[in-house]
């Protein structure tokens, strides 16, 4: 059945091993091209410190900083990189989304719509709308009620949490990019089900 | 004929005492589900047995006249039509062999229907019920009660005491997860804004395992926890102990400790009563030294294993929601001492 | 008796004007030159055999998965694979299996033999039939290249909310295998109206319904079941894509929707669906051991009731893969006496089986070696399914390897040895060759016993306590050994599988010539050459019983009216198979590949950007344009038979 009746010197078998050449030697093309936008680097976090910056804001969230707020003049660096290594990253914004609610950015900025905090989801950016601005931001805090997250939370996360925001004005591609978060509704639905065992 | 009737049966008996010796294999253990410690396993297990034992039988006894059907093919000589008598025959044989396959179904139906009404039943009125909700990838433990004082609040270990039939409300704050304890009762799926139940009691004191067995992402397999039977003194003194909160330490030590706690990350998700820390997100670390594994059943609970943890998680359980944590050596020794303490 | 026997002399006018008759069939039916030979055809051995080879490549691409799944389970936290590739591989391996092998390699046995064994020359929609294979391996080369740019699915062949939702798995990766879905799915369900649509009218004149072979049967159940089955996943998988891609709220608790009805949706089908897998399998094993044992198979009524019982039932037992979630105990209850109910028609085919063999004299084969494998090992996959039928033991056993180990033994138990047995069996019919019978025979008892050294372990490692889906487990559970037991079995299946192909490969080249009939089978295929001819019969046939070729006559007319200088087939009655008209079929055509085209790239482009499903269907009414746009002959009046 693999080789339909063939006619003596017709070479058919040849044709198909070639083709069947070609298509795996694709394969192996399209292995080593793999999608950016579908990584999800666990080990990516390694690297990352806690950036130890000078804060612009007082606020911080969770209280004290580590010792006791005193920095170090040698010490003070600024985020390590300023281009957001998980541009255009689906499991960053995923990930992002995650700790805007956990980290309550919402508290301030609602789902991006903005509240006590500005709207993060227009083109209006007090302290600029590049990536590396809104690292700053986060990680240094801003006057007028912006908490300094970076000697905080990790850098990697500060990206994670950029790299959101910009989805959230549609500057990530959309295919990165979820049509939805699992949760809007305002207020709490009782669970289904809700009674004695049967 | 007569010799590959007996090798048939010979074959057949072989099958047997393999089946039976691999099953005999696999009946005690932990989280073995043919090792109950308490009357819902107890039931299930027996409901297995009989199956088992009858099912055994008609596989033997199908595969038996399948060697011999094969062996005494040859009756019928160069194609002679089958008799209309044959034929009535094995009509009569087959509607009888359908006959008994109805009964031991219907067998089958009415022990299921009966077992499994009484594993979802409970007639006691002294009933414990601890609230379950499931999170990527542990398990948040409530002990309701309506006094906000008397609220005990845990992470991956349940403490129940023995001989008390105890009723588990399950829900999901993320995906769906399965609530399994094998030696105690069957599974129940914990499911994002629905409320499940089931009722587990444990007969004699133990330790017994369990693990989600709903696939829910990248760290399913490191998705366990521990229910602890105890006698009922033991219990209500881990309940005491549970529901005490934190003081301010008054060793230099612990306080760099709490200090490090308070002013780093981990602040930001867990929850320390008698601090500051108050997050949801993360396991309620109160009394986390009085647990006996961490990170969901993943590792035992010492020094050295939550050293690792806390540092970088990320090498244990890939994938899992607590960032790396860089400390300098001092402020992580500190640290560590500190939650050892929180017993 | 076919015409083939008749001594010619060389003044015999039957003789010549069969003769001349065939010389014009070979020319009307024949495949257009050069590279048009592999767009355009639309005859069924080709698609068929298209449809055969192109799920076995699938076939070979999950078993290597399943490999690499064993690798990293040989031992406790192993490295082999990290989680995130260990869930995208055992995600790959099942929907392979179901979705581009299991039902695809059916479908394709059914196109290839079904119209040979109704007596007709082509399936009723040749073009259609060719849409289907383009669809469907548009949609797998989909997948795979999705898989292999990091890119694939990873939550689980049944993918259950809200894992597999916008929240949890970022990125395209489910996106790919919901579309992927939609292609497949779609692809056999036009199979499915392809088949009855062959099945019911274009039988040979006398093959009334209670004539067709078991075979056919169990196709025509099949369709019937993908028709009402198929629809319901192509539902599920594109809510699931709209709730990802463009803010819909199916399955979102939060907003009125409910995950729990995704599990509904999807095991409508999905139950059903692994019927569909079986039932053609039934039909595969009543060819064999009928043809191996001489004799019709024993209770015909009784199996062909059995076939339409089991898919019935089959409708109605969604709910027992839903056991752990909460549902009423009353409701549950009805599922567990469906689910304990469907094995009396099963058993009811088994019991009839034995009975042929017992009653018949038996030459053993490779094929009929397959048979009794499957015998035991669906006997057992059917026992273990009783028992899970029941909801407090399915609470225990429920998503642990002794689930695992059930559908293994019934899928590949119940499927895939039969597949192998009836691809031994009809070996000499597609190639013209006898396969190489030690070959066969050891390939069989290799990976006979291969397979129950990996999945009967299995049963007892899901009793002790492991759960399915995990990519490593600690050493101290007491299940390694177990695990590294099933891993030995796997490579032991892996070695016998190779066998088996390097059994088809060189017996196509150098296996002994067969004749048309080297088994002297009961069936119309066995009437003609091997490999058969692109017209199939020179002469429509006539049958008076089940088994055609045991009964036929010197005598036994043929018809004769069907044209031979266009490609025609002779449409009968449904019930008793009475000539009712001939019917013009299209022959070689690049419209169904440029349709298939179209509506891929509507698909395709609708998972990154969704308005292009309407570009798409633009695109496709202008296929269809093309593809229906009339042709001179078929302006002519079917001509009624007389």
């Amino acid at each position: 059945m693999w080789v339909e009746k063939t006619e003596p010197g017709t070479g058919r078998v040849n044709k198909r091993v070639k083709i069947g050449f070609i298509i795996s030697l694709s394969a192996l093309v399209l292995l080593m091209f793999s999608c950016r936008r579908e990584d999800r680097d666990f080990r990516a976090t390694q690297a990352s410190q806690v950036a130890n910056v000078v804060p612009d804001s007082q606020l911080h969230p969770g209280g004290p900083l580590p010792n006791g707020g005193q920095v170090n003049p040698g010490e003070l660096t600024a985020a390590t990189n300023l281009q957001n290594p998980f541009q255009g990253n689906a499991y960053a914004i995923s990930e992002g989304q995650r700790l805007f609610t956990w980290y309550n950015c919402s508290g301030c900025h609602a789902n991006g719509g903005g509240g006590i905090g500005p709207a993060l989801n227009d083109s209006t950016w007090l302290y600029g709308g590049q990536p590396a601005n809104i690292f700053e931001s986060i990680s240094k805090g801003r006057p007028n009620g912006m908490p300094a997250w970076g000697p905080k939370i990790p850098e990697y996360q500060i990206w994670q949490l950029v790299t959101f925001v910009q989805s959230l004005s549609g500057a990530e591609p959309r295919t990165a990019t979820p049509g939805r978060p699992d949760s809007m509704a305002n207020g709490t639905l009782q669970p289904k089900g809700a009674g004695n065992p049967r | 004929m007569k010799t590959s009737f007996r090798f048939s049966a010979k074959a057949g008996y072989i099958v047997l005492l393999t089946i039976i010796f691999l099953t005999q294999l696999s009946c005690k253990g932990i989280q073995s589900a043919l090792d109950p410690a308490g009357p819902e396993s107890g039931r299930i297990n027996n409901l297995w047995w009989l199956l088992f034992g009858v099912c055994a039988v008609v596989f033997i006894l199908v595969i038996t006249f399948l060697f011999y059907a094969l062996a005494h093919a040859r009756r019928y000589k160069d194609g002679a039509p089958i008799g209309i008598d044959a034929q009535k025959k094995m009509t009569r044989n087959i509607s009888i062999c359908v006959a008994i396959t109805v009964i031991i179904l219907f067998v089958f139906l009415v022990a299921s229907l009966t077992i499994g009404k009484s594993i979802y039943t409970n007639s006691s009125p002294d009933v414990l019920t601890i609230e379950v909700v499931g999170h990527q990838w542990w398990w948040e433990v409530h002990y309701p009660t309506d006094e906000a004082s008397k609220r005990v609040v845990t992470a991956n270990e349940i403490h129940i005491p023995v001989g008390q039939p105890v009723r588990l409300r399950l829900s999901s704050g993320d995906v769906i997860h399965s609530f399994w304890v094998p030696n105690l009762q069957g599974k129940m799926d914990l499911i994002p804004m629905h409320l499940n139940s089931e009722w587990i009691k444990a007969d004699h004191p133990g330790v017994f395992r369990g693990q989600c067995a709903e696939f829910c992402g990248h760290q399913h397999a490191h998705m366990s926890l521990l229910v602890i039977a105890e006698p009922q003194d033991q219990f209500n003194a881990w309940m005491d102990q549970q529901r005490q909160s934190t003081n301010t330490p008054s060793d230099p030590v612990l306080q760099r400790g709490q200090h490090v706690f308070l002013s780093s990350t981990c602040i930001l998700c867990h929850t320390i009563r008698g601090t500051l820390a108050n997050g949801t997100n993360a396991p309620d670390l109160t009394h986390l030294a009085s647990r006996q594994t961490i990170a969901a059943g993943t590792l035992p609970n010492n020094r050295g294993y939550l050293s690792g943890w806390v540092v970088d998680s990320q090498s244990i359980k890939p994938g899992n929601k607590m960032p790396p944590n860089h400390l300098n050596p001092d402020d992580l020794q500190a640290l560590l001492t500190y939650l050892e303490s929180l017993k | 008796m076919s015409t083939e026997l008749i001594e010619p002399t060389a003044t015999d006018p039957a003789f010549e004007r069969e003769q001349r008759d065939r010389r014009e069939l070979e020319k009307t039916w024949a495949s257009e030159p050069g590279i048009l030979s592999w767009l355009t055809p639309t005859t069924h051995h080709i698609i068929g055999k298209r449809y055969i080879i192109t799920a076995f490549v699938f076939m070979l691409l999950g078993g290597i998965e399943a490999l690499m799944v064993r690798i990293q389970l040989w031992r406790p936290e192993n490295h082999f694979l990290g989680p995130d590739l260990y869930n995208q591989t055992f995600t790959m391996h099942g929907t392979t299996m179901m979705f581009l092998f299991a039902v695809p390699v059916m479908e394709g046995m059914a196109i290839y033999f079904v119209p040979m064994m109704i007596g007709t020359r082509n399936v009723a929609f040749p073009r259609l039939n060719a849409f289907a294979y383009y669809l469907y391996v548009i949609g797998g080369i989909f997948l795979y290249v999705g898989f292999f740019t990091n890119t694939g699915a990873d939550a689980g062949w049944f993918s259950y909310v809200p894992l597999s939702g916008p929240a949890f798995s970022p990125g395209k990766r489910v996106d790919f295998w919901a579309q992927m879905i939609t292609f497949t799915e779609f692809s056999g369900l036009i199979s499915a109206v392809e088949l009855v649509a062959t099945i019911f009218k274009l039988r040979a004149p006398g093959m009334s319904l209670n004539r067709i072979p078991l075979f056919v049967w169990a196709m025509l159940v099949q369709s019937f079941m993908v028709i009402f089955a198929m629809p319901a996943v192509m539902i599920a998988s594109t809510f699931l894509l709209m709730d990802r891609t463009v803010g819909t709220h199916f399955f979102n608790p939060a907003e009125g929707g409910d995950p729990l009805m995704w599990q509904h949706i999807f095991w409508f089908f999905g139950h059903p669906e692994v019927y569909i897998i079986f039932i053609p399998a039934l039909g595969m094993v009543s060819t064999v051991v009928s043809a191996f044992t001489k004799r019709p198979v024993f209770g015909y009524t009784a199996m062909v009731l059995s076939l339409i019982a089991t898919a019935f039932i089959g409708f109605g037992l969604w709910v027992h893969h839903m056991f752990a979630t909460g549902l009423p105990q009353l409701g549950a209850s009805f599922f567990t006496a469906a689910s304990m109910m469907i094995a009396i028609p099963s058993g009811v085919q088994i019991f009839c089986w034995l009975a042929t063999l017992w009653s018949g004299r038996i030459t053993m084969k490779t094929p009929l070696l397959y048979i009794c494998g499957f015998i035991f090992i669906f006997v057992i996959g059917g026992l273990t399914g009783v028992m899970i039928a029941s909801v407090p033991f399915d609470l225990q056993a429920h998503d642990t390897f002794f689930i695992v180990a059930h559908f293994h033994y019934v899928l590949i138990g119940g499927a895939v040895f039969p597949l192998i047995g009836a691809i031994y069996y009809w070996y000499p019919k597609f190639t013209g060759r006898m396969y190489d019978e030690y070959l066969g025979k050891w390939s069989f008892w290799i990976i006979f016993i291969g397979f129950n050294i990996t999945f009967f372990p299995m049963h007892i490692l899901g009793l002790k306590g492991m759960p399915r889906r995990v990519y490593t487990y600690p050493a101290y559970m007491g299940w390694t050994w177990l695990n590294q037991l099933v891993t030995i079995g796997a490579v032991i299946i892996a070695v016998g599988g190779i066998i088996f192909l390097v059994n088809v490969f060189i017996s196509a080249k150098s296996g002994a010539i067969a004749g048309p009939d080297p088994w002297a089978a009961p069936t119309l295929e066995w009437s003609i050459s091997s490999p058969p001819p692109k017209y199939n019969f020179v002469y429509i046939p006539t049958v008076r019983s089940e088994s055609a070729l045991w009964t036929r006559t010197n005598d036994e007319p043929v018809i004769t009216g069907v044209r031979t200088d266009r490609r025609e087939v002779l449409a009968t009655r449904i019930l008793d198979a009475e000539p009712d008209h001939r019917y013009p079929i299209a022959g070689a055509s690049i419209w169904p590949l440029i349709t298939s085209l179209t509506v891929a790239f509507g698909f395709i482009g609708s998972v990154f950007f969704p308005s292009w499903i309407f570009w798409g269907a633009g695109l496709t009414v202008f296929a269809f344009v093309g593809w229906f746009w009339p042709k001179r002959t078929h302006n002519e009046q079917p001509e009624a038979a007389r």
